[in-house]
């Protein structure tokens, strides 16, 4: 299997490929257009700023061949601020435009709660999800993050609290991603990464 | 379904080898960081805490070596730490595998380099690390591994901590520390109300009932700790179940 990691300078890429080479998975690292093309998957890693990664992907120009990539059914993961920057906009930086795969916005979660939401929480499921096939259903997951997606319509398919209820996990045909970090959410997180990839096309 | 409260090994060590407490009479050698790192992954840790205690900068890329080896074996999250006073040195502590640092002295001295972090790394990668120890009816922070007074007051500096960019807190009983006489309740309940993010209690675990207090009592968000662990005097699953079956939010692994 061809998995691309899309290198923007995000802090967890390691992280992820050290996840993937567990379960027997090489990955390739792709920091220009070309390097998108023929791969079996795309997994864009993040952590940060939601301005700075739009910025990172502008400067290598990969915004539109990663649009272009989904358009043709390429299977991406999204990771914490790759979920974020699947958004057509974010709270946290006003003036930057996401990759706009879902017209709805990232919003900074409220004061009404310990922020950032740092540590293990649990999920909600509201619709079937792929990623989280064979995963119990009490299971903890690793966040890090201030800023969330409170709504992506019917592409959210599982929710967690905390200040706010926000999208944990959003599906929408070749589109995944997760707020938690699986590469660092133990054998569940692993279980996660292990179901996008049977989607694309690998044992998995 | 909530935020479960974390509970954090933490290896403190000399750059390569983790070493006991600086407060306990026989320092020795407590093992190999990496192998410490593999067994607690595997037995429910909800996040390692590894710090250079000794911090010299000859040292830095043995500590360096140190944290790629126990990134390598943790599906969990890694905080690592010791000495860092610029972003450079932050960013090397980061791309080695670490996905948090800690910051103190340097911190302290200079309150931007919490600004000029949090901006480059974003906040929940920035750790702000404090050393306190009761004077009088207030706490002081101490730097340079708790050996010199600042004359700062703690919670105070905490607040101040945040405001500059900090994502959580890790305080240390210098009073608790080594004592395993419990946490400072007093002490982390006093930080959890100063500021908005997490707070991290350190300093004095013992049994299970002493995370039960600063849980409860300490309103802390996560409890670390080093020998009671490294000499497998307390076992996580059983301290996990201790705690779960006592209301507390906790992750269980099996």
């Amino acid at each position: 299997m061809n998995i691309v990691l899309i290198e923007y300078g995000a802090g967890n890429l390691p992280s992820v490929e050290r996840a993937l080479a567990r379960l027997g998975i090489d990955t390739r690292r792709a920091s220009t257009p070309g390097a998108l093309h023929g791969c079996d998957a795309l997994i864009l890693p993040g952590v940060g700023h939601f301005g700075a990664l739009m910025r990172s992907l502008g400067e290598r120009s990969l915004v539109k061949p990663v649009q272009e990539a989904v358009t043709r059914g390429t299977p991406l993961l999204g990771i914490c601020l790759g979920l974020q920057a699947m958004f057509a906009t974010s709270d946290e930086a006003p003036g930057d435009a996401g990759l706009a795969l879902f017209p709805q916005k990232v919003s900074a979660l409220p004061p009404s709660d310990r922020l950032p939401h740092m540590g293990w929480n649990q999920l909600r499921r509201t619709r079937p999800s792929k990623l989280l096939e064979g995963v119990p259903a009490d299971a903890y997951f690793y966040f890090a993050h201030s800023y969330a997606a409170l709504d992506a319509g019917e592409a959210g398919v599982a929710y967690c609290d905390h200040a706010a209820p926000f999208v944990a996990i959003l599906e929408k045909g070749n589109v995944f991603a997760t707020q938690f970090h699986p590469e660092k959410s133990g054998p569940v997180g692993a279980r996660v990464l292990s179901n996008f990839l049977r989607q694309a096309g690998g044992k998995g | 379904m909530s935020l479960a409260r974390r509970i954090i090994p933490c290896l403190d060590t000399d750059g390569e080898r983790v070493v006991k407490g600086v407060n306990f009479v026989n320092l020795r050698d407590a093992g190999d960081p990496a192998a410490l790192a593999a067994r607690y992954n595997v037995e429910g840790a909800d996040e390692l805490v590894v710090l250079d205690i000794a911090a010299s900068r000859d040292h830095r890329p043995t500590f360096l070596e140190t944290i790629r080896r126990v990134a390598a074996e943790l599906a969990i999250p890694l905080t690592a730490g010791g000495g860092v006073a610029t972003v450079d040195e932050g960013r090397a502590i980061l791309r080695a595998g670490a996905d948090k640092l800690t910051v103190n002295t340097a911190a302290i001295r200079n309150p931007t380099l919490l600004t000029q972090l949090a901006a480059e790394f974003g906040s929940q990668a920035v750790v702000l690390a404090i050393d306190a120890k009761r004077v009088n009816d207030r706490w002081e922070a101490f730097v340079r591994g708790g050996s010199v007074a600042t004359g700062v007051d703690a919670v105070a500096w905490a607040h101040q901590g945040v405001e500059c960019g900090a994502g959580e807190i890790l305080i240390t009983s210098m009073d608790k520390d080594g004592t395993r006489s419990g946490f400072d309740c007093a002490l982390t309940a006093a930080m959890s109300r100063a500021v908005s993010v997490p707070v991290i209690a350190s300093g004095g675990a013992d049994t299970p009932d002493t995370f039960l207090e600063v849980f409860g009592e300490g309103c802390a968000d996560a409890a670390l700790a080093a020998s009671i662990f490294h000499d497998s005097i307390q076992g996580l699953g059983a301290l996990k179940r201790y705690l779960s079956e006592r209301g507390v939010s906790v992750r269980r692994t099996g």
